[in-house]
Parts: structure tokens; C-alpha cells; sequence
């Protein structure tokens, strides 16, 4: 069993959880997920890692709610416990010299990228933060990721922090700022997608970290395959980042509508996964 | 060879009572119910208790098999249980699903006369009587000798390993990667052929022996083999084959084609059978098919029609040679899967919102041997046909997992992702490291990778003596 050593709505509908996990604190690097289970006839779900530390013996994950199992986990209070949290899973984010890098973080992703730019500083990098949500309450870490970026950038829908606009306005902040040798996005599929297509013309390399329907983890089910390039990959062991300039985004959009029917959502889906849904295929 | 007979042969094998197809086609319990204790007896008096039993030698634990018939025979069952479980800890899940035809049976002196003893059901029997009896008889286990055994992977390799040890006064811990321990059993093998109840009953077994269970860990990522190494004497691997092949054939990423790994373990690990009771979805789909025809395609084949589907084995060779156990073929056909035999697929059409729609097909003959012995399968050309299909299964097989090779140094692998260990020994090219079952032999059978774990066990007792 695994403690909740806190558990926090940081905004509306996105829940910061601290759980005990020492022997996945140990081993854990930028980039990588654990797969938790909220009760023990509960699915097995995926989250990404937000920050954790060795010391106490904690990971630190955040999560949108949006669905029966990520809802069960922002209803939990600290002090109890969940039966399941495996990991670390998938492999680091790719860490090295490259120059200036800019990090694109949306809904959970603005907590996983926060180790991945911390990361990139410690190697020296010049790391560019870019966050976006609908509006300016629903930005959270600001201050956290300011420690670890040379500049922190706001993309809000409503424009009531800076940048109005949604991903599209990447392309801009791009182009104004110094080259950019690499971008790293964490967060929806949407994002993910978006971010890709607009770098893809400027021919920056960009690594996505991709966010397939996942069981086991471990590379087992194939539940998870994504195709990048030419070939399917099991996103949980090859992945969860690969180049977004070569993911077939369709396919993967497709492929996490699996279950939608049966997933009768029981509260206010999210913004992004709506967009997810709504935003076609090409 | 002829043994001395006194009595008149009685070849007349007694069946098991199972349930009706009609019915079980729709619930997910038990197919085959067990002996009653008088057919049992029967059964166990037709054996002709040989001085020089050849199912012994075909046994890959060495269950003394005259001696616990005997035993039945007597109705003493305290006593051949004891037998029994002398060599196999795991006697309720062998008897069920051990492929008996092929080991045992298949050399007993009877099987030429249509007789053979079924070996099996009376292992089946003995256990269940057991678990009936509601008090497991403990052994006696030595003093600790202070050293300590990492067991990876909690299938029936690391069972095996892990009860040997701990018997023999080692301390042993099951760090196994998925939330159950049980491998396979746990998530493939599905509830109406192996109730989990009889799983955990026998991980709750180890338990009370002394075994520590770690779940949820990944050797590999959770923590290293070196590291690993630095805490414990010795490492049993036994992670299985767990990595799913699929054909590469255009349109298998289509939503509704499945591994046959994803489908049984929604279903069985995950109790999708019991959503939304158990929280992780299985589709209900129409029509379902599943490409292959060994074990794991019959299995998947079988849920797919418990789910309410119309079901069908799509196999490129003849019903011939379909690898699966017979016993598991004949109950399928009972329960109204369809087999489409020499048909190999060749592309899965999507509709417009990315589901399988259509299978296209191409029909085979049988040509010349290949290296397995058994007819080729070629194509048949112009004989391409798309039939209608809501999901597709893929249970053409697995391979090992390549997690922990590749966060090993120093561990050979084969050619085929398996860990090279020595067939006797269990021992890799990595000091204080064994490892055996599906991981080293690729995907076999449980009695295998028990049998395996057995040896295993041994050479890593003389080891951990010798220290
Ligand atoms: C590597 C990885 C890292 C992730 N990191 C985070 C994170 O840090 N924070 C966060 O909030 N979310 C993260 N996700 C997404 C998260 O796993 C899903 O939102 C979650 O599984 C939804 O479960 P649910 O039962 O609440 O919703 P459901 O109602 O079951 O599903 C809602 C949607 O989530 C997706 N989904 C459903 N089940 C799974 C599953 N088992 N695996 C993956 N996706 C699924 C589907 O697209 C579905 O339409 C990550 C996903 C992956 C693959
Ligand atoms: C659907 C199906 C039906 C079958 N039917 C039969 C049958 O009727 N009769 C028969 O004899 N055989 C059958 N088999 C084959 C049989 O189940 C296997 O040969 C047997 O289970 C192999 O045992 P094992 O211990 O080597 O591996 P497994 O049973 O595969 O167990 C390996 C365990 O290791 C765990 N693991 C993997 N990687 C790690 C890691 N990195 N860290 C920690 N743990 C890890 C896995 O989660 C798993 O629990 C069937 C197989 C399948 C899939
Ligand atoms: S374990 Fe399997 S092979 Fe051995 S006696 Fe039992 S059924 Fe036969
Ligand atoms: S099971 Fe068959 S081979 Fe074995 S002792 Fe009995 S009669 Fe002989
Ligand atoms: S989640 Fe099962 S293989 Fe990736």
C-alpha cells in the first residue's frame, strides 16, 4: 500500500497528489510516469511525474480529473493509502548540452515539465518555459518553474495572462526569441499535436511525450502502441517521448476514443480532451 | 513394457462431468466440475501401479504418480496429497491445465488401448479435496539459514523456485511487476478454465510457509539485478513471455484489434468481465475474431463468445494441426466457436471513425513440410476475401520481455530475446543469477517452467550451501 502524504486541488479540476512511493523516488528521472490504481478493483492508469524526492520517499504527481479513476484520486485525502504505484516507467527524457530549449507544459503537463526544465538547467541549457491554460487561474507552479527557466512565458485563452491565444501563438514566441535548438511538450494530446505541427515547419526537433489508453506499463498488453515513422511503438517501454514530427496523430487521437462509451464520464469532461475529440483528425 | 496383471483391464477412462455448452457459453465459471470422490476411486483403481512407471519419467517435476493413485485408490487422500505435493506445490493449477496428453498420458502403458490413466484429473481431484478439507497441512521447514533469494516474476517458474526455498530454510521474496502475483495464471489463463480463487489460494500457501511478496515493483526500473545482488545471495529470473507479437499487417492499429495479451488481461487480471463493478472496460463486440490456434487463441476465442459475440478461429493451417490441447479445441467447438481453417489475414479495414470493419483474407493450402514437421501453409492466389468483423484478437504468440536483459550487464540473451541459462541448472551467464521458464524457452507450458524452477531451486540450494 501506498500513502497519500498530501493531496491538494492546486486549481480548479487539477489535483497535486504527494504519494509514499520510496523505491520509485529512488530511481526516478525527468520524463518518466508510475501507473497507480485508486482502490483495488480500480484501473490501472498512468501519470506522468511531476517532482519527487529521495530523501523522504515521495513522488509527486498531478492530475486532471476527468474521468471515474482520476476523480476517485483527487477525492482522497492525505492519510490513506492506494494499493498501487509501480514505476519508474518508460524511459527519461532525453537530457543533454543542447543550447536553448524551450519547454511547452498544458493542463498536467506545466507539472511534468517542471523536472524536465530543471533538468535542462542543471546541463547548462538555456531553458525558454512556455505554459498554457484557458485563463490565468488555472496556471499553477509559476513560481517553481521560474527557478528553473531563464524565462517563463503565459499563453491564457482569455488573454488575462500574458499571451491571449491558445498553442498557435508558439510559432510567434519562437520566431522572438533566440533559435531555439529544442522543444520538449508535456500535457494533452492537443497540445502535444499542435506544438508538433507548429515546430514542424520551423525544423525544430520536438519531443513529445505521448499519452496512450496504457495497463500494464511494462510493455506487456501492446494497448499502447502509437506509429512513428513507420512503425508501431509500445509507448510505455519505446516511449512515452518520440519525435512529434513523425507520431501519427490521427491513429493515436483514434485510438484513446477506445472506451469512450464505456467511460460514461461522470462529471465536466476537460477543456483539452474535448478539444482531443473535437479537433479532427486531418 | 509388459507388467504383470492379474486383474482384467478396465480401459473404460471415466469423464469428468462438465458443464453443458449451452449453458456455459454464457457464465464465466468453471467449465470442468472435477471427479466425484467414488469416480475418483474408480479411476485411481484402474492404474496398474507399474514397478517401473514410464508417466513418472514423462512428468517434468517427477510426481511418484503410482504412488498418490494408489493412495485415491485407498481413499486415504491425506496421504496422496502428501505425495503430490512432495514434488508440486502447485497441484490444483497443473492438474487442470498441464497438457497431460503430451506428458503423463501419453506414456502410460494403457494409452495404446485407449486407456490411459487420466493422471491429471486425479491431481485435480487430490487438490481440491485438499482445499476442501479447509486446513492445509504446513511442512516442516528448518531453522533460517540467513540467506536470501530475489524471485522475479511470480508465475508458476518463480512459485516453484520460491516454495523449494523456503522449505529449505532460505529466505525467499516474489518481486513481481503487476499488482497479482500468479504470471500467467493470474492474467492470461481465463476464470472458466483456472478459477483465481485456486491461484491465490496457492500464493496465500507461500505466504504462510514464510515467502514475502513485493508487488508492483519492476525489477529493471524499480531497482536493478546489480543492485538487487548487493542485498540478496542469489536471483531467480523467471519473468515469462510476455511481449506480444503482432502480424504487421495494414490496419492492425486500427481501434478493436487487440493482443491477446490486452484482451485476457482486461478480462482477467482486470475483471473486465465484472465492469463497471471492476472498473476497466472490455468491449462487448459482435462479431470477434482471433488469429492462431494455440492455447492462448482458444482462450480468447472462448471469453469473446461468454462476452455474447459470434466468435471464430481464424488459423492458416488445418484443424490438424492446431497447437492448442485437444480437450480445449473440442470444448470450443461444443461451444459454438467457429473455425475457419486455412485462411491467413492479410489487411483489417477501418470505417470512417478508425474501427475495425472488415477483415481481408486469403485462403491457404497445405504444401511441404517445414522444419516443425508440419505442412506449410501457402497461399492460394486470387482467393482474397473480406468478411464483416467488429474485433480482432491477435494470439499468434509472444516472446520475452526484453525489460530486464536490457537493464542487466553481463546477461546473455539469445538471438530471441530469451536469457541463455543452462537446461540443468537454471545458472545465466551472470554470476548469482538463475533463471528459467517462458523466459528462457520462450512461451511453453506451466509444467515446463515449473519443472524448470525445480532445477533452478537445487542448483541454487548447492550454491548457497556452499558459501
Ligand atoms: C505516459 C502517460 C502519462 C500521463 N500523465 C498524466 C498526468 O500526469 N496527469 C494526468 O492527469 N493524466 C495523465 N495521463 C492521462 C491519464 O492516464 C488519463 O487521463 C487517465 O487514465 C484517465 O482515467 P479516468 O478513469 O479518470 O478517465 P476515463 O474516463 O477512463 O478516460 C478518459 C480518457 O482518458 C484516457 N484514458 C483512459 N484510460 C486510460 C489509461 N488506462 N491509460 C491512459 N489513458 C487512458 C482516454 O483517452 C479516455 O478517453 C497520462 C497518460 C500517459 C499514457
Ligand atoms: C492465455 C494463455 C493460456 C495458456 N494455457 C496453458 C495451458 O493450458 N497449459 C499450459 O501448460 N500452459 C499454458 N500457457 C502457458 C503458460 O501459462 C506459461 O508457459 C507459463 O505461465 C510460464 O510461466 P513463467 O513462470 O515462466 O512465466 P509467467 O507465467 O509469464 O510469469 C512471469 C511473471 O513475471 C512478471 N514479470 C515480468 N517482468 C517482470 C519484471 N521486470 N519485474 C518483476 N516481475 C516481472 C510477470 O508480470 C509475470 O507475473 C498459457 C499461456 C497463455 C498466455
Ligand atoms: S504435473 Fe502435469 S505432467 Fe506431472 S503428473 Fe501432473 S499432470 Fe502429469
Ligand atoms: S499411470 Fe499408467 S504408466 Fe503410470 S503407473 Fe499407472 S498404469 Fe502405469
Ligand atoms: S501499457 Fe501494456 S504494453 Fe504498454
Amino acid at each position: 500500500m501506498f500513502k497519500v502524504i498530501e493531496s491538494q486541488m492546486i486549481v480548479p479540476n487539477i489535483h497535486l497528489l504527494m504519494l509514499e512511493a520510496p523505491a520509485v523516488a529512488r530511481q526516478m528521472k525527468p520524463g518518466q510516469f508510475v501507473i497507480v490504481r485508486a482502490d483495488d478493483g480500480g484501473e490501472r492508469i498512468p501519470l506522468s511525474i511531476a517532482d519527487w524526492d529521495v530523501e523522504e520517499g515521495t513522488v509527486t504527481v498531478v492530475v486532471k480529473n476527468i474521468g471515474s479513476t482520476t476523480d476517485h484520486l483527487a477525492s482522497l485525502r492525505a492519510g490513506v493509502s492506494i494499493p498501487t504505484v509501480v514505476g519508474p516507467l518508460g524511459n527519461p527524457t532525453e537530457i543533454k548540452e543542447y543550447g536553448t530549449v524551450l519547454c511547452l507544459g498544458g493542463c498536467y503537463g506545466i507539472g511534468s515539465i517542471f523536472p524536465i526544465a530543471r533538468a535542462l538547467k542543471e546541463k547548462k541549457n538555456k531553458v525558454i518555459t512556455v505554459i498554457e491554460a484557458r485563463s490565468s487561474y488555472l496556471l499553477y507552479w509559476e513560481e517553481k518553474l521560474k527557478e528553473v527557466s531563464d524565462e517563463l512565458i503565459c499563453i491564457t485563452r482569455d488573454g488575462t495572462k500574458d499571451h491571449r491565444g491558445h498553442v498557435g501563438r508558439l510559432t510567434e514566441i519562437i520566431k522572438s526569441s533566440e533559435p531555439i535548438n529544442r522543444i520538449i511538450i508535456n500535457g494533452c494530446t492537443f497540445l502535444l499535436k499542435r506544438g508538433s505541427d507548429m515546430s514542424r515547419p520551423l525544423g525544430i526537433k520536438t519531443v513529445v511525450s505521448l499519452n496512450p489508453i496504457m495497463i500494464d506499463g511494462t510493455g506487456m498488453c501492446g494497448v499502447c502502441r502509437v506509429t512513428v515513422g513507420k512503425t508501431t511503438k509500445f509507448a510505455c517501454v519505446h516511449g512515452p517521448d518520440f519525435d512529434g514530427h513523425e507520431v501519427n496523430w490521427a491513429e493515436l487521437l483514434q485510438r484513446r476514443k477506445t472506451y469512450m462509451r464505456e467511460e460514461v464520464i461522470p462529471l465536466r469532461t476537460s477543456r483539452c480532451e474535448e478539444h482531443a475529440i473535437t479537433s479532427s483528425p486531418e | 513394457m509388459p507388467e504383470p496383471q492379474k486383474k482384467k483391464l478396465d480401459l473404460n477412462r471415466r469423464e469428468m462431468p462438465k458443464q453443458p455448452p449451452e449453458v456455459r457459453r454464457h457464465n464465466f465459471n468453471e467449465v470442468a466440475l472435477g471427479y466425484p470422490v467414488e469416480i475418483a476411486v474408480q479411476e485411481a483403481k484402474r492404474c496398474l501401479q507399474c514397478k517401473n512407471p514410464k508417466c513418472v519419467a514423462q512428468c517434468p517435476v517427477e510426481i511418484d504418480i503410482p504412488g498418490f493413485i494408489k493412495s485415491i485408490a485407498e481413499k486415504d487422500f491425506a496421504a496422496g496429497t502428501r505425495i503430490l505435493k512432495d514434488k508440486n506445490c502447485l497441484p490444483a493449477m497443473c492438474g487442470r491445465v498441464c497438457p497431460q496428453e503430451e506428458q503423463c498420458e501419453e506414456v502410460c502403458v494403457l494409452v495404446k488401448k485407449g486407456g490411459q490413466i487420466a493422471v491429471g484429473r486425479l491431481e485435480r481431484f487430490l487438490a481440491d479435496w485438499e482445499a476442501e478439507q479447509g486446513k492445509l497441512e504446513m511442512p516442516k521447514i528448518p531453522p533460517s539459514t540467513g540467506r536470501k533469494v530475489a524471485v522475479v516474476g511470480g508465475g508458476p517458474a518463480g512459485l516453484t523456485v520460491a516454495g523449494d526455498l523456503i522449505k529449505l530454510g532460505h529466505q525467499v521474496t516474489i518481486f513481481e511487476a503487476l499488482h497479482e502475483v500468479g504470471g500467467v495464471l493470474i492474467y492470461g489463463i481465463p476464470e472458466f478454465r483456472l478459477p483465481k480463487v485456486i491461484v491465490k489460494r496457492e500464493v496465500e500457501y507461500l505466504k504462510k510457509l514464510g515467502v514475502e511478496v513485493v508487488t508492483d515493483y519492476v525489477v529493471g526500473k524499480t531497482r536493478s539485478i546489480d543492485s538487487l545482488l548487493e542485498e540478496f545471495d542469489a536471483i531467480f529470473v523467471g519473468s515469462g513471455a510476455g511481449l506480444p507479437w503482432f502480424m504487421d499487417v495494414p490496419g492492425e492499429n486500427l481501434n478493436g484489434v487487440y493482443s491477446a495479451n490486452e484482451y485476457l488481461t482486461r478480462m482477467n487480471l482486470m475483471k473486465g468481465f465484472l465492469f463497471p463493478q471492476f472498473s476497466t472496460p472490455i468491449k462487448n463486440h459482435k462479431r470477434v475474431a482471433v488469429i492462431g490456434g494455440g492455447n492462448v487463441a482458444m482462450d480468447c476465442a472462448r471469453t469473446a463468445l461468454r462476452l455474447g459475440a459470434e466468435s471464430r478461429i481464424i488459423y492458416r493451417r488445418s484443424r490438424q494441426e492446431l497447437p492448442a490441447r485437444l480437450e480445449e479445441i473440442e470444448n470450443a467447438e461444443e461451444e459454438g466457436v467457429i473455425f475457419d481453417f486455412l485462411t491467413l489475414p492479410i489487411r483489417y479495414i477501418g470505417d470512417e471513425n478508425g474501427w475495425v470493419k472488415e477483415i481481408e483474407y486469403l485462403k491457404m493450402k497445405l504444401g511441404e513440410p517445414d522444419s516443425s514437421g508440419r505442412r506449410r501453409p501457402v497461399p492460394i492466389e486470387g482467393s482474397e476475401t473480406i468478411i464483416p468483423m467488429d474485433a480482432v484478437v491477435c494470439a499468434i504468440g509472444n516472446s520475452p520481455n526484453p525489460l530486464i536483459a536490457a537493464a542487466t550487464p553481463g546477461l546473455e540473451v539469445g538471438k530471441k530475446g530469451n536469457i541463455v541459462a543452462d537446461e540443468e541448472t537454471g545458472k545465466t551467464s551472470k554470476k548469482r543469477v538463475w533463471a528459467g521458464g517462458d523466459v528462457v524457452t520462450g512461451a511453453a507450458t506451466v509444467i515446463l517452467a515449473m519443472g524448470a524452477g525445480r532445477k533452478a531451486a537445487r542448483s541454487i540450494h548447492e550454491y548457497l550451501c556452499s558459501l
